[in-house]
């Protein structure tokens, strides 16, 4: 088993040597980087390469570790309970398996993804910390134990928006996707859109940086944002001259609503336009 | 086996553990990474480093310790144990097909492999200059800052020609490094520290574990009991240091600004000019007019504000000390005294200083800011804003 990166997602050698060291050490793996560079499409293109189902966990701000090993529905038991239900007397009835537990007893390895695990609860990754070292947990309800049967491919994504603490931190390898340079931009969007003209892909990039070169923007435009705006490239025909900002007249490139996702980058850009203008006279 | 290096990074403050160095030891064991530099570098990072802020301090060391190289000339035993494989690898990454096929007339790279062996042996002790020997700044194929284009480098923190950066010597990872960069996400970031979930206000959510619990109670008979919604609860005042010496420092406060505004639910914000005296405002065009009084601003928002200064409390020690000191207006009573009125209101204060920590010391004001804030003065960077709002939220 040997990630190397697919037909649809250009992988950098550093993510790769990560991705195997993962694979072959079978530890998580967390990935970080600049939203929109890639982390949860990462999990999908594994999956895919190595051709293991799928387990994805979402995790939010009300998440909590339980609940990606099971849930004890007391709702149901307390209704039927009323009802006068047989189901009633089995707790089996009521616990429902989470997705670790999906995971544990998936029949091939799964790759399991636990996305945005910064949302959660400061305690979150710690309360997992077991789970995810062992691959097993403890049912206390039924009393039974949940061991994996082949260890899952662990990977994990994280915005950063809280510090994730260190015993957690040991447990898995890291990799950061840096934002990528032009030449990896270029593969990057050749593997979307085959077809496409080369000039066009290198106006556009020449365009795409220089917009995220701009100093005192709120919100960067990020690698799936430049993949949407060329794809609107496209379908609108925009012609080549326009897109080349040699004559400085319009800064704002067009069609830059997928560009710039803020008004006051817009108006930023705004001004800039106009000092432009005003410097030409 | 790499127990030197794993020593040097945590010498450079990179936190690793043994564990940590372990799996780095098992992961070479098994092969994943295929007796390749770069592969061994990207492979130790992922073990090694956890928090993409000490990625360039791993770079660093990484680059020192691998400069390792330099010292085989000392002790010739060593020699046979380079791999080949390795040198020719890093060769054919430094190389374009150009120089390459330049050496290929020259001999072949074996050939040129086969000579630096040779030299090694022959040479003993440090060189440079001259033509034939292993060191730095000559023409000899071998060695460091030299001019042959099929040079080999030997332990050189850059090429000079940009022919040989290798991967970890482009530290592109400089920004990541906490005492640098600050930007309004990462600010963002920071501030989320200050976050508290608390349950106030009207009771909409359903509370299963005591409805299940009073239910029980009830003898079966549902007994429904609701909570309100928890949501961050805390409140900040941020008071900013406006016009003046402040200038060279907009960029950074405005996205501290829109960070502030965009995290918190309760904010107020005000303005002041230098140090605090007894008006604020909220306008800063109309900052003559519309004043509002320190005093309301202390009986409007209550203690359980979390409140913070930002400013470079870069002025002359007598606006904060003396009465009348003030630069724009006749103050009856010195700052010192209206600093003090709001700290010991806000038990929870800060005050973020844009100007560099290491600065501080150089003027009297701000020691003198620092001392009646009670040390809690931190650089607006980001390990300063994480060492501010860890102050607050205790």
């Amino acid at each position: 088993m040997k990630f190397e990166g697919t037909d649809s997602y250009v992988a950098t050698e550093d993510l790769m040597v990560a991705v195997n060291a993962a694979i072959t050490l079978e530890r998580p793996l967390l990935v970080k980087g600049e939203p929109g560079t890639g982390k949860t499409i990462l999990a999908h293109e594994i999956a895919k390469s190595l051709g293991a189902p799928l387990i994805e966990w979402h995790v939010k701000s009300t998440t909590k570790a339980q609940q990606g090993l099971y849930e004890y529905d007391a709702v149901s038991r307390l209704r039927d309970s009323q009802l006068g239900d047989e189901k009633v007397h089995d707790i089996r009835n009521y616990i429902r398996p989470g997705k670790m537990w999906e995971a544990f007893t998936a029949p091939e390895r799964p790759v399991l993804l636990i996305d945005e695990i910064d949302k959660a609860d400061i305690e979150f990754p710690n309360d997992l910390l077991l789970e995810l070292d062992r691959m097993e947990f403890h049912v206390y309800e039924t009393g039974e134990r949940v061991e994996a049967r082949v260890r899952p491919i662990v990977v994990i994504t994280s915005n950063n928006e809280k510090e994730l603490p260190d015993a957690f931190l040991r447990r898995c390898f890291f990799h950061y996707i840096a934002f990528p340079g032009t030449d990896t931009m270029t593969e990057i969007v050749q593997v979307h859109f085959p077809d496409i003209q080369k000039n066009l892909v290198r106006t556009a990039l020449k365009a795409f940086f220089e917009v995220r070169g701009v100093p005192g923007m709120r919100k960067k435009p990020s690698t799936s944002e430049l993949l949407d705006w060329i794809k609107l490239l496209m379908a609108e025909d925009i012609p080549l001259e326009a897109l080349r900002s040699e004559n400085r007249k319009d800064l704002i490139p067009p069609l830059y609503g997928a560009l710039i996702k803020n008004e006051q980058d817009v108006q930023l850009f705004e001004r800039l336009a106009f000092l432009n203008r005003r410097e030409e006279r | 086996m790499f127990v030197d290096f794993f020593l040097s990074l945590k010498k450079a403050k990179v936190p690793v553990t043994l564990r940590e160095y372990l799996m780095l030891l098992e992961g070479m064991e098994k092969g994943v990474a295929d007796y390749n530099v770069n592969e061994f570098y990207f492979l130790s990072r992922a073990c090694l480093v956890k928090d993409e802020r000490n990625l360039d301090k791993f770079d660093r060391v990484f680059g020192t310790c691998f400069k390792g190289l330099e010292r085989i000339g000392e002790d010739n035993s060593l020699l046979d144990e380079i791999p080949k494989d390795w040198l020719r690898k890093i060769a054919e990454r430094v190389m374009t097909p150009e120089e390459m096929a330049e050496i290929e007339a020259m001999g072949g790279l074996e050939k040129l492999l086969e000579t630096l062996k040779e030299r090694l042996a022959e040479q003993d002790g440090r060189h440079q200059g001259g033509s034939k020997w292993i060191g730095t700044g000559g023409t000899s194929p071998f060695g460091a800052w030299g001019y042959n284009p099929e040079g080999v480098r030997i332990g050189q923190d850059q090429g000079r020609h940009n022919r040989a950066v290798k991967v970890w010597d482009k530290r592109q990872f400089k920004n990541l490094d906490a005492d640098v960069e600050i930007g309004t996400r990462n600010i963002k970031m920071a501030l989320r520290r200050l976050r508290r979930f608390a349950r106030e206000g009207a009771a909409e959510e359903l509370d299963l574990p005591d409805t299940i619990h009073s239910t029980a109670h009830n003898g079966g008979y549902l007994d429904i009991k609701m909570v309100p919604e928890r949501h961050n609860a805390v409140k900040v005042l941020l008071l900013f240091d406006a016009g003046g010496s402040m200038e060279p420092h907009v960029r950074v406060c405005e996205e501290l600004f829109s960070a502030v505004r965009a995290e918190f639910k309760h904010l107020e914000y005000f303005y002041f000019h230098n140090c605090l005296y007894e008006g604020v405002w909220k306008d800063n065009r109309r900052r003559y007019d519309e004043v509002y009084p320190v005093y309301d601003l202390v009986h409007t928002y209550s203690a359980d504000y979390k409140l913070i200064f930002v400013g470079d409390a870069t002025m002359s020690p007598y606006e904060i000390t003396y009465p009348n000191g003030s630069v724009e207006h006749w103050n009856d009573e010195p700052g010192a005294v209206w600093m003090q009125r709001m700290l010991d209101v806000y038990s929870h204060a800060v005050w973020l200083n844009p100007v560099q920590e290491s600065y501080w010391r150089a003027t009297p004001s701000v020691q003198l800011m620092r001392q009646i804030m009670g040390g809690r003065m931190y650089p607006l960077t980001l390990d300063g804003l994480d060492g501010a709002m860890r102050e607050l939220s205790h």
